[in-house]
């Protein structure tokens, strides 16, 4: 198994598998976020169960933390041996009539993703951490929905959201797919997932879009 | 048809290469592209100039000799077909064609517009084939029940002719598109499942020896084939490899 993962093959099949784990977070993680468009006692319900549940705190995140390192540094690991490999460059290259743009720029997408899950932590991920396990603060079940709503009221945060979730659609529509073809899935099976997999890439980014706006305009 | 080529010019393989444009006249839309270029070269040499170095053999598409990066795309224009099936037609008066090698790291150019692609063979040799005991008593290939459908999907497979245009195509240079088809003819077969195991591991580890980029399913290799090879192919090799893995 140990060669498995060192051939190019077993890179993106990891590379699949990390990809996998990360868009089922990030459904679990929409599906939170939605609820406080229409309830804030469920959003500050939800979100101290997930800020507070052991299993959730010191095991799921953990674990989610190492897959999205693992993901940015696998995919900027195989960009480095992919250009290595194709360090010649064509006068003339029409990259477009054969592969989406999607699909040839997903470092770039990447890189944008990158730059807002920066942000993200700074934002969220970093003050809640400082909150609970520095500063030891008492537990308020229902500061959750407020701190969410204050960060949105700075137009330019609701911005640069919004842009990084267009790209991280375009990541994801190539990425969708991608990682089933990676695992071993035949095209034809991809194809028949292929509404999903829009329905997903697009509904979700654009889901989160309108939660930051939705709370720009109603705060 | 009047042309301007800009054709990419390298003395050998150390030397730097560049382009070099070429101004040509009186060319049929009937000729073959590779027939332009005879003319070219024809030319060149009443000029007491050297000619252009470029690949080719069989002329009908099928010995995958022929490569060229043509106008951007790998054999040109037009899909499903080689460099030497490509037709001026395809091309206008006045055209400017950029005219440049297939390029990859594994893929070394030679000289003008001949690259070094052994590596395809040394792939194939580490596990390309299978071991028949031909001492007189050979059994039947068709003696062998075989599904109909495994049967066509192994020929589709192999009908790669391994010309390139997949990695030359390919952003990352990857040649997974040919090792795909070369595992798959033979692992949809009887005759192949024995050494199932050992040739995908063989080929796929010669492939990443050979510094092939990695696969990230853009799908530009399957556009480009000549010989329409399914991006299935991969998506198989990539099970055939997890399982040989296990099983080691």
């Amino acid at each position: 198994m140990q060669n498995f993962i060192s051939t190019s093959i077993g890179k993106k099949v990891a590379m699949a598998i990390s990809a996998i784990f990360l868009m089922v977070f990030l459904l679990q993680h929409f599906l939170i976020n939605i609820t406080s468009v229409f309830s804030e006692d469920l959003f500050n319900m939800l979100s101290h169960f997930m800020g507070t549940n052991p299993l959730v705190q010191f095991i799921l995140q953990p674990i989610l933390i190492a897959g999205v390192i693992f993901h940015f540094v696998m995919g900027f690991y195989l960009e480095i041996q992919n250009r290595r490999a194709s360090k010649y460059e064509y006068f003339k290259e029409r990259g477009g009539a054969n592969s989406t743009w999607m699909s040839r720029n997903m470092i770039w997408s990447g890189l944008v993703i990158l730059s807002f899950l920066v942000l993200h932590f700074i934002d969220f991920w970093f003050p809640e951490m400082n909150y609970k396990y520095i500063e030891f603060k008492p537990e308020d079940p229902n500061r959750y929905y407020e701190e969410l709503v204050h960060k949105f009221e700075d137009i330019r945060r609701v911005i640069f959201y919004c842009i990084s979730f267009i790209l991280l659609s375009l990541h994801l529509l190539h990425g969708f797919s991608s990682s089933l073809k990676s695992m071993g899935a035949n095209k034809s099976y991809a194809t028949s997932v292929k509404n999903l997999s829009v329905i997903y890439s697009i509904g979700v980014p654009l889901g989160f879009c309108f939660i930051a706006i939705f709370h720009h305009l109603t705060h | 048809m009047k042309l301007t080529l800009k054709i990419w010019r390298q003395k050998n393989a150390e030397s730097k290469g560049g382009i070099v444009n070429y101004d040509i006249d009186e060319i049929s839309p009937d000729m073959s592209f590779l027939e332009m270029l005879d003319v070219l070269n024809a030319d060149l040499i009443s000029k007491d100039e050297e000619p252009v170095s470029f690949d080719h053999d069989c002329r009908e598409g099928i010995c995958g000799s022929c490569s060229l990066f043509i106008n951007g795309q790998a054999h040109g224009p037009d899909r499903r077909i080689t460099t030497c099936q490509l037709h001026m037609r395809k091309f206008k008066d006045g055209d400017t064609i950029y005219i440049e090698p297939f390029r990859a790291k594994a893929f070394p150019v030679i000289k003008d517009l001949v690259v070094d692609r052994s590596a395809f063979d040394r792939i194939q040799q580490s596990g390309g084939y299978i071991s028949v005991n031909t001492s007189g008593n050979t059994q039947d290939a068709n003696s062998i029940p075989i599904n109909k459908d495994d049967a066509d999907t192994a020929f589709d497979a192999a009908t790669c002719i391994g010309c390139g245009a997949c990695v030359a195509t390919c952003k990352n240079s990857s040649a997974m598109l040919f090792v795909g088809a070369k595992v798959s003819q033979y692992s949809l077969l009887p005759q192949g499942k024995t050494e199932a195991s050992r040739r995908v591991i063989n080929m796929v580890n010669q492939m990443d020896l050979e510094g092939f980029g990695n696969c990230s399913n853009t799908g530009a290799c399957e556009v480009e084939c000549p010989k329409g090879i399914s991006l299935d192919n991969i998506a198989r090799m990539n099970r055939e490899l997890m399982k040989a893995s296990v099983k080691k």
